[in-house]
């Protein structure tokens, strides 16, 4: 069994969603919402790739393996900016001189 | 490909083929997330570092440039999903087209981008080439610019391959390569080109949307 073929609908109705999703962080953008703007902003965008994978790129019909893959991709980079900014962050919380 | 010739002698049935394509495109994809990752984590670092400064650089991008620019993109991979979709429903004529605007919307995404560097460089805002800034933070302005032009040229770069990768697609496409049985290649190009579409979709508000409000 192949792929199965996904209607061009879900794909006109993902299209729609992307659009919507772009002009709502145009929008919000312009509102001082303080920290608020960084995670609505990153929100928005993750929820935007998210339907680009799971539509578009087939991963919700895909075999599990592509999941791991997937997700293996994701996880690395988490990894990066977490322990990234773990150092970077914390940074002067002690009193250690020479930073 | 005819007939059977489909199927490749390592494999037990057309949809193990299909999924070993598939997913020997995701890992690309994954070592693709290994190479923007680092962008992004040098970006987030002097963000962080630099925060006030990297809001007065970004209201020097064009807004409305950078915003159409994302519709286009994503018009691209709309396209980009038809064309797959015609090409699993064997309809070669359909996919050739879908293959064709696909290519032309991303050259339409390239040609803003080129636009909007041109304005940098009237501007005096191209570090390295030609940068005078009166404002407060010249320097982090400048590297919030470096940041700016290394991320995006890398990204127009991916899309210029995937643009030519589309051209041989279409050539095959219309020279009768692909069917309903065999189309892995437009099946993993469309990956590319959906990857190419998600880095976008991240560039844009840490670049165009942190100094809006």
């Amino acid at each position: 069994m192949m792929q199965p073929i996904v209607s061009p609908h879900v794909y006109y109705w993902v299209y729609g969603a992307l659009l919507a999703l772009t002009l709502l962080t145009v929008g919000v953008a312009f509102l001082d919402l303080g920290p608020l703007n960084l995670i609505l902003a990153l929100g928005i965008a993750i929820c935007k790739a998210l339907l680009v994978m799971l539509f578009f790129m087939h991963l919700r019909y895909s075999s599990h393996v592509s999941w791991i893959v997937a997700g293996a991709g994701v996880i690395w980079l988490a990894h990066l900016l977490i322990f990234t900014l773990s150092d970077y962050l914390t940074r002067g919380w002690l009193p250690v001189g020479g930073w | 490909m005819e007939g059977n010739g489909a199927l490749a002698e390592q494999f037990d049935d057309l949809a193990q083929q299909h999924e070993a394509a598939s997913l020997g495109m995701w890992v690309f994809l994954v070592t693709e997330i290994l190479f923007f990752g680092g962008l992004f984590a040098g970006y987030t670092v002097y963000r962080a570092a630099y925060s006030e400064a990297f809001r007065e650089a970004s209201h020097h991008l064009d807004l409305l440039l950078g915003s159409i620019n994302t519709a286009v993109l994503i018009t691209s991979s709309l396209t980009m999903a038809l064309a797959v979709h015609n090409a699993q429903e064997g309809r070669r004529r359909a996919l050739v087209v879908f293959l064709l605007l696909t290519m032309i919307v991303g050259a339409v995404f390239l040609g803003i981008k080129v636009t909007e560097y041109t304005h940098k460089y009237e501007q005096d805002l191209v570090p390295g080439i030609r940068f005078a800034y009166g404002g407060p933070h010249p320097g982090q302005v400048q590297l919030f610019l470096i940041f700016y032009f290394i991320m995006t040229s890398l990204h127009a770069l991916h899309l210029t391959i995937g643009i030519g990768l589309l051209g041989v697609l279409a050539f095959l496409a219309w020279r009768g390569h692909f069917s309903a049985d065999y189309y892995a290649p437009v099946e993993t190009s469309g990956l590319y080109w959906h990857f190419i579409d998600i880095v976008w979709i991240f560039l844009f508000p840490l670049l165009y949307l942190i100094g809006t409000h």
